[in-house]
């Protein structure tokens, strides 16, 4: 009975066979996951004074914005027709998830990070302005909206400012990916995104790849620059790294158990497309190279007494295969919904384009263009330290 | 002439973003042109359904190839099809599905001894609470006051989420449009007093247009008379598209 | 005094950011598209427009006004609850049209068509009348012993 017609097996409903939501919506709820978890790696110095983080305050801050800017652009190019998505502004859908994300992300963006950016580099900001020459100058003067007020006082506002503003973002952030989650989580017609863990799974795995990204930049510009690591701040960081990917762990383990002992109409079929089409990207990618193995690697870094060197070595291992792990759980959360037939009696296949518009070369632009966006950034907002040891 | 300044904003905007044949078009609806026949049609006094008798289905097809041709579907999607179910036992067993190029050209026989084997016509379920209505962002899908499900397809964004939403597999994107479109239950011919392109062909009236508001509407006999089902209950989407003999196995 | 000139440069980011609703608010007003609302949470317009899409099946009704002899045949045989565009297509560019003969349709090729109903098939309700229709015929057209509007041979 298993027929293979254009990658189809057994039975779609005939509009099914095609996939409606490419890798575009992989990438999106991955760099969304990034500027969340970037933000709360910044927001655990500045709330809970986490001293030895601070080396990574301001560039977890510059990561998170470099991202947020380009977390619209998937979505952005996805749409069947961009031109009209501003009508997201004008007649949102309040019993829609994805209305809200405009107005979400416009908060975000403008009232939380684009602000508590702002406020912390102020005095940076007004010296630059005068301590620079040609087009850069009218940059920082244009960024000093006219005051040039950097008195004690001011100052000191400034830092309660940003305090309240951080403790705005936490939630923020935590609404923003928690959200990006609720759009899959909240709709019912599909078993595999169905589930109230859903949001709170994106938002541990967001924070978990948010903080090795930041880890992985931090390490990364320290050798680029040619400066001293701070070995305590990078061992702090892999510490909590550590443990959010542990939450996120069990929270998945939690979910995947609940799914097996329940084993309500959609189970055989979920778990067949497990066992074969996703086995590659979901079981072998995503539970074991991606979170079982950097995880492993993190405990020993935790458990036994390493050399430095060892440490970071360990580190950056541990780090990349985590972001690789959290996005084959995005694919395998996003493609993998679409791969069986909502009938469960049937599975369809997902052909990766290449250059078209929702192609893999897009996607790896895509990819690139925040660490673009970043450098651009960090030159113009050097986020380094002034007690800074040349290597 | 004097304009006002919002008149002059809205003729800029039209003019700067319609070419001129959509803005004669949009003027023309404006002077109500397009409604020439006078609208006896009042859309508090229906509420729209369909009755599908799965024992009458013959799987030819007709009704697929009337609505494609009523409403110029494009290839290789469907408003509405026909699958046919094939079930050898009541076990673990799956139930073997097929829908050869929607049920449109009918289907070769296959001849199971024992097994169980019917059709069941498929169509949007014009769903009093839509999933897909409701994750839409914009507005561009809705239910009209007479309980039809549709499309604007001028606002659409072609986002999908509303095809991720419907339990049902009923959407798609329109190719050329690159917007959702779905079942209209050919509102543009219900409205004039027609019934639907693929109730008008159905042979033996296994489909049946049903306006629940009518209370002379054999509908009310049907649904009194029978034990009717809608697809997938457990979703709540209070679909209107009522089937009578409906095997529990189909999805 | 001092706290508020102190604060001044949080004022002129609040101005902005009001500046800013100011606009999107301004800006919104105008943009939405006009009917919006109307009926529900989309363009009320929207319903005339996908009204006056055409119609390319005239319904039986129509047919039957003219053609009132095949009508009245159809209806005492068991086609009757078969529509006319159900075996002569869609026809409202006929039926509908000023001259109908100058738009006549043609007619149908009856082997195939009648298959399309009759051909033997398993899924099909067993009460349904189901013939091999290579078979049955032998090859000779159904309309040689039909009637198509009155099936029932020798009526
Ligand atoms: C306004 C009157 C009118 C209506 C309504 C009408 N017809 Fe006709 N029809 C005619 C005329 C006139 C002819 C031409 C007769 C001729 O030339 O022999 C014709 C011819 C035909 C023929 C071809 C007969 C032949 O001998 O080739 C068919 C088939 C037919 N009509 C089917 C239909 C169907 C189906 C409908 C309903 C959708 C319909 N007609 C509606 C007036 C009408
Ligand atoms: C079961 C299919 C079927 C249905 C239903 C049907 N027709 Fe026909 N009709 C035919 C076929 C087949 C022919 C061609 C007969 C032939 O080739 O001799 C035909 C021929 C005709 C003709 C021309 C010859 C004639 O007999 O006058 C007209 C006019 C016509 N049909 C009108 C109608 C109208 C009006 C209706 C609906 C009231 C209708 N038909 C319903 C199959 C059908
Ligand atoms: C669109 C489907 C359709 C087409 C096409 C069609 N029929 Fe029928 N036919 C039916 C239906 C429905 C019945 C009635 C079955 C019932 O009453 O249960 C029927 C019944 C019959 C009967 C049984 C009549 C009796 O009194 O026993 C015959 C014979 C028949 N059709 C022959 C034909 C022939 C010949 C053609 C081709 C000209 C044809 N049909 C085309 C649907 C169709
Ligand atoms: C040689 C004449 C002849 C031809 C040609 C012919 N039939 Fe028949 N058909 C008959 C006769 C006679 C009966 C009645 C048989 C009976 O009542 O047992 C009949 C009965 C039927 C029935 C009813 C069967 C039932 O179980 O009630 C169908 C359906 C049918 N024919 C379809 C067709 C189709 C389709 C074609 C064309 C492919 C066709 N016929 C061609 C003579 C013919």
């Amino acid at each position: 009975m298993q027929s293979l017609i254009h990658g189809v097996q057994g039975f779609m409903y005939p509009n099914e066979v095609e996939l409606q939501w490419s890798v575009l919506i992989v990438l999106y709820p991955f760099i969304t996951g990034l500027v969340a978890g970037a933000f709360i790696l910044a927001s655990l110095e500045r709330v809970f004074k986490v001293q030895a983080v601070k080396p990574t305050y301001r560039l977890a801050l510059l990561t998170a914005l470099a991202f947020l800017l380009v977390a619209p652009l998937p979505l952005q190019l996805h749409l069947g027709h961009p031109e009209r998505s501003f009508e997201m502004y004008l007649t949102p859908h309040t019993s829609s998830a994805m209305a809200m994300f405009g107005f979400v992300y416009l908060w975000y963006l403008l009232v939380v990070l684009l602000l508590e950016i702002w406020l912390d580099y102020r005095a940076d900001i007004v010296r630059l302005a005068s301590s620079t020459r040609g087009w850069r100058r009218w940059v920082y003067r244009a960024l000093t909206l006219g005051s040039s007020n950097v008195s004690e006082r001011a100052l000191r506002i400034d830092e309660r400012a940003g305090y309240i503003i951080t403790l705005i973002g936490i939630p923020s952030a935590f609404l923003l990916h928690g959200y990006v989650g609720f759009i899959f989580g909240s709709v019912k017609a599909n078993p595999w995104w169905s589930t109230p863990m859903m949001p709170i799974v994106f938002l541990f795995s967001a924070m978990v790849s948010g903080i090795a990204v930041v880890m992985l930049l931090y390490m990364a510009l320290v050798k680029l620059r040619g400066v001293r690591i701070d070995v305590p701040c990078v061992d702090t960081i892999a510490k909590y790294l550590f443990y959010t990917f542990l939450i996120d762990f069990s929270l998945e383990m939690v979910d995947l158990l609940h799914r097996i002992y329940e084993a309500d109409e959609s189970f055989k079929t979920l778990d067949f497309m497990v066992q074969t089409r996703l086995y590659a990207s979901q079981v072998v990618l995503q539970i074991l190279l991606g979170t079982c193995l950097p995880l492993a690697l993190l405990a020993v870094t935790q458990i036994f007494r390493l050399r430095e060197g060892a440490r970071i070595a360990l580190y950056w291992i541990a780090g990349s295969l985590t972001l690789i792990g959290i996005f084959a759980m995005r694919w395998n959360v996003v493609i993998g919904g679409q791969l069986f037939s909502k009938s469960f009696l049937g599975y369809t296949t997902y052909k990766l384009d290449f250059i078209t518009r929702e192609g893999l070369v897009p996607a790896i632009l895509l990819t690139l263009l925040p660490f673009a966006i970043l450098w651009v950034l960090v030159k113009l907002l050097p986020p380094w330290l002034a007690d800074e040891v040349k290597a | 002439m004097s304009l006002t300044r919002r008149e002059l904003i809205e003729k800029a905007t039209k003019f700067i973003l319609l070419t001129p044949a959509a803005a004669a078009a949009l003027e023309a609806l404006d002077s109500g042109s397009i409604d020439t026949m006078p609208d006896k049609y009042k859309q508090a006094e229906h509420w729209w359904a369909m009755t599908i008798d799965v024992e009458k289905c013959i799987g030819c097809g007709a009704c697929v190839q009337a609505c494609a041709k009523e409403n110029q579907v494009p290839d290789g999607h469907y408003r509405t099809w026909v699958e046919r179910y094939v079930i050898d036992g009541y076990g673990d067993e799956q139930p073997e599905v097929d829908s050869p190029d929607g049920g449109m050209h009918g289907f070769p026989d296959k001849n199971r001894p024992g097994a169980k084997t019917f059709f069941v016509p498929k169509l949007c379920n014009h769903c009093a609470t839509s999933p897909c209505v409701q994750v839409c962002p914009v507005g561009a899908t809705f239910e009209s006051p007479d309980g039809v499900v549709l499309v604007d397809e001028s606002y659409c964004l072609g986002c999908r989420y509303c095809v991720q939403a419907c339990p049902y597999g009923c959407r798609y994107i329109h190719p050329e449009k690159q917007t959702v479109d779905k079942c209209t239950l050919c509102y543009h011919r219900i409205t004039k007093g027609l019934t639907t392109a693929c109730c008008e062909v159905c042979p033996t009236q296994a489909r049946v247009l049903a306006d629940l508001k009518n209370p002379n509407d054999p509908v009310h006999e049907f649904l009194r008379n029978n034990a009717v089902q809608v697809l997938k209950p457990h979703m709540a989407t209070h679909s209107k598209v009522y089937y009578r003999n409906l095997d529990g196995a189909v999805r | 005094m001092r706290w508020f000139r102190d604060a001044g440069h949080l004022g002129r980011v609040a101005l902005l950011l009001l500046l800013g609703v100011g606009l999107f608010v301004v800006a919104r007003h105008f943009a939405v598209p006009r009917g919006f609302g109307q009926y529900g949470h989309y363009r009320g317009p929207v319903l005339k427009e996908i009204r006056a899409h055409p119609v390319s099946y005239a319904g039986r009704e129509v047919c039957e006004g003219c053609h009132s002899d095949v009508a009245e045949k159809l209806a005492g045989g068991r086609h009757k609850t078969v529509g006319c565009e159900s075996c002569h297509g869609a026809q409202a560019a006929h039926a509908n049209s000023d001259d109908p003969g100058a738009h006549k349709p043609p007619l149908p090729n009856a082997l195939a068509l009648c298959a399309r109903c009759h051909q033997q098939n398993h899924s099909k309700p067993k009460n349904f009348p189901q013939v091999d229709a290579m078979e049955h015929s032998g090859g000779e057209k159904c309309t040689s012993c039909h009637n198509p509007h009155q099936p029932k041979p020798g009526a």
